[in-house]
């Protein structure tokens, strides 16, 4: 029996569409400083009739926003084996550290002595993220991974143009994220892709015949992202520094090798933490994230400012804004503090054991599911995988003429989300599944037996693969249609009559 | 099997080319639409009169699965482009062969001579299947 069960679904309205004029859920206090006129102090600005906010009272409001949750999937709910995710469980301890009075209700605005220990818990976690990967310095401002693999690149052509040089090409390699192109265009530099050797991992005589003196960098992500390590980094790094180069680590694999290879010994010169992946902060819904990026003492002076200044005295901590060489800030105040508690509350929780013990799981789990639905879904390469296994339907679509999408959609039944579909595109029929470190045996064994399930009817009865899923408040969406001619917004009604009557 | 028409010739990458003396038509294939998927959008980056190389990306297509590069498959000056894909992707996928053209090339006589013709195309594709 699957846990994965129909839940109380209501067919919720839009919030505008609830409640009634006047219905309130909230109770002012009186006013107690003088009345303004809005007209007087904004003139035109000022607002002629009341934003058309929705009417409804408290329990209105909380049923509609509990019931639109519960038609989610969440990493509280259910198994999210969504490769190159890393949907870990975050720990509730988390939550705990980031709620607690001292660091919730602290104000940017206030004067650094009296926030010592919150830049001491950033000075920490610098340490500490820098302690894991093994480099010199790590920042803290970025706001989200992009944004640090953003910083990292400009704080590489800052170290070149320190030099007197404008290096223009970024190598990277065929199976990287597509965020790396993307940093490089930001910076005006030039992505030059590059295809793998044939046993899926960098070959360094094809680096070696790629570099020259307009190359700025080499972006690698390790374990790339076919799930294998780059046995070659070492080599290639040095390839890389005698020509005057540098190289960037992308981080978001850093989950297969925390606590058991540093980046740094490997000669990476700046990477970037995805602290929503690796250090259970929540992947949010495009809310405040956090990508610190580390570096070397080389591109120290470039990194974003200001920087948190350690010395001694009653004020032991302090911002240093008089960074001249720095590529500026990249986020208002220091980042997002919230999740640099729940980072730190998770590398403390853990301990140097706990977190090489969670890159063993997670690696032990991804090899767990290659090993026990081989059978069904050969892997892509048949070799021991890292934190995620690729697996390949093709077997299945031949036979039954099932596509990737019809049993990734069937999963959804079994209560699982998921896994990434089609990605690599280098392998046809690609299932990216990532069960990551906190999933027990017996989840894994389920979502395994749903697996094999799904490859029982693909041939005795494909229709319920076609028509799944059908214990979700929405059965199949057409994506084509929803692509081919989307509805961007949505307007109530009653707005567009208030509008026209306040005008 | 994929349809593949004798009359037209092939690139590797999945793309056909009719050649009227000189004039080349360009489309992709019906087995590049049944890896793509439901087609979502189709961007055209050149305009009538621009020079195309051979190997040079002409163009995007978008699908729910993927974002792949459209190539010129030979050197030659746009004379037509298909308008009509912009605002009905779809039409890819109902006929690739037909009404789903993308652009048409003033090219050198002969030039496609040197393309795939639909056995040596079908072999390609064999030999990806594997």
């Amino acid at each position: 029996m699957f846990e994965g069960a129909r839940g109380f679904q209501f067919h919720e309205k839009s919030i505008f569409e609830s409640g009634a004029p006047g219905r309130t859920g909230v109770s002012l206090a009186p006013l107690d400083v003088p009345a303004v006129n809005p007209k007087k102090h904004f003139g035109a600005f000022a607002r002629g009739v009341p934003a058309a906010l929705p009417e409804v009272s408290e329990p209105e409001v909380t049923r509609h926003f509990v019931r639109l949750s519960q038609y989610n999937f969440s990493i509280d709910t259910q198994f999210y084996p969504l490769g190159s995710c890393t949907m870990k469980f975050n720990p509730k301890v988390n939550e705990w550290a980031a709620r607690l009075r001292g660091f919730a209700q602290l104000h940017p605005y206030m004067p650094e002595s009296m926030w010592q220990g919150g830049l001491e818990l950033m000075a920490r976690l610098e340490d500490l993220l820098s302690d894991i990967v093994g480099m010199d310095h790590v920042s803290l401002q970025p706001a989200a991974g992009a944004q640090g693999e953003l910083a990292g690149l400009m704080m590489i052509r800052a170290y070149h143009q320190s030099k007197g040089r404008t290096p223009k090409k970024v190598l990277i390699p065929d199976t990287a994220h597509g965020t790396n192109p993307a940093s490089c265009a930001l910076n005006g530099l030039t992505a030059v892709p590059f295809p793998s050797g044939d046993d899926g991992i960098i070959d360094p005589a094809r680096v070696a015949a790629m570099i020259d003196d307009d190359t700025a960098a080499i972006m690698i992500t390790n374990p790339n992202t076919i799930g294998l390590f780059e046995r070659h980094l070492p080599t290639i790094s040095k390839m890389v520094h005698d020509r005057g180069a540098l190289v960037y680590g992308d981080g978001a694999n850093l989950n297969a090798l925390m606590g058991r290879a540093r980046p740094g010994d490997l000669g990476i010169d700046v990477m970037q933490f995805n602290l929503h992946k690796t250090f259970t902060t929540p992947h949010g819904g495009g809310g405040p994230g956090c990508g610190p990026v580390a570096f070397t003492k080389a591109l120290e002076p470039f990194q974003p400012s200001p920087v948190i200044r350690r010395s001694d005295g009653p004020s032991r901590y302090s911002l240093d804004y008089n960074r001249p060489h720095s590529i500026g800030r990249l986020r208002s105040f220091v980042g997002n503090f919230g999740m640099m508690v729940r980072a730190y509350a998770y590398i403390r929780e853990m301990g140097a054991e706990g977190l090489k013990a969670a890159t063993d799981l997670a690696v032990l789990n991804a090899n767990y599911v290659r090993a026990t639905i081989g059978d069904d879904y050969p892997a892509a390469f048949d070799a021991l995988c890292m934190h995620e296994v690729i697996v390949s339907d093709k077997r299945i679509q031949k036979e039954t003429g099932i596509k990737t999408l019809d049993i990734a959609k069937r999963l959804i039944d079994f209560g699982f989300h998921p896994p990434t579909v089609y990605f690599p595109l280098v392998v046809p029929g690609a299932m990216m599944i990532e069960p990551t470190e906190t999933e027990s045996k017996e989840t894994i064994d389920q979502f395994v037996a749903a697996m094999k399930q799904i490859a029982v009817e693909a041939r005795e009865n494909p229709d319920k693969l076609r028509e799944a899923p059908t214990t979700t408040r929405i059965a199949r969406l057409d994506e084509a249609r929803a692509a081919r001619k989307p509805r961007l917004r949505w307007s109530p009604p009653v707005v567009e009559a208030e509008t026209a009557a306040g005008e | 099997m994929s349809n593949v028409p004798d009359s037209l010739r092939y690139t590797s990458d999945h793309e056909w080319t009719k050649d009227e003396g000189g004039r080349v038509t360009v489309g992709i294939t019906a087995f590049a639409v049944e890896q793509l998927g439901d087609i979502t959008l189709v961007n055209i980056d050149v305009k009538v009169g621009d020079d195309l190389e051979a190997g040079k990306a002409f163009g995007t297509i978008e699908s729910v699965k993927t974002l792949s590069d459209l190539f010129a498959p030979v050197s030659g000056k746009v004379v037509a482009v298909n308008a009509d894909l912009e605002s009905k992707p779809e039409l890819v996928n109902e006929d690739c062969y037909g009404k789903a053209w993308m652009i048409t090339l003033d090219a050198a006589p002969g030039s496609t001579s040197a393309l795939l013709d639909a056995a040596a195309y079908n072999a390609h594709l064999k030999a990806t299947a594997h």
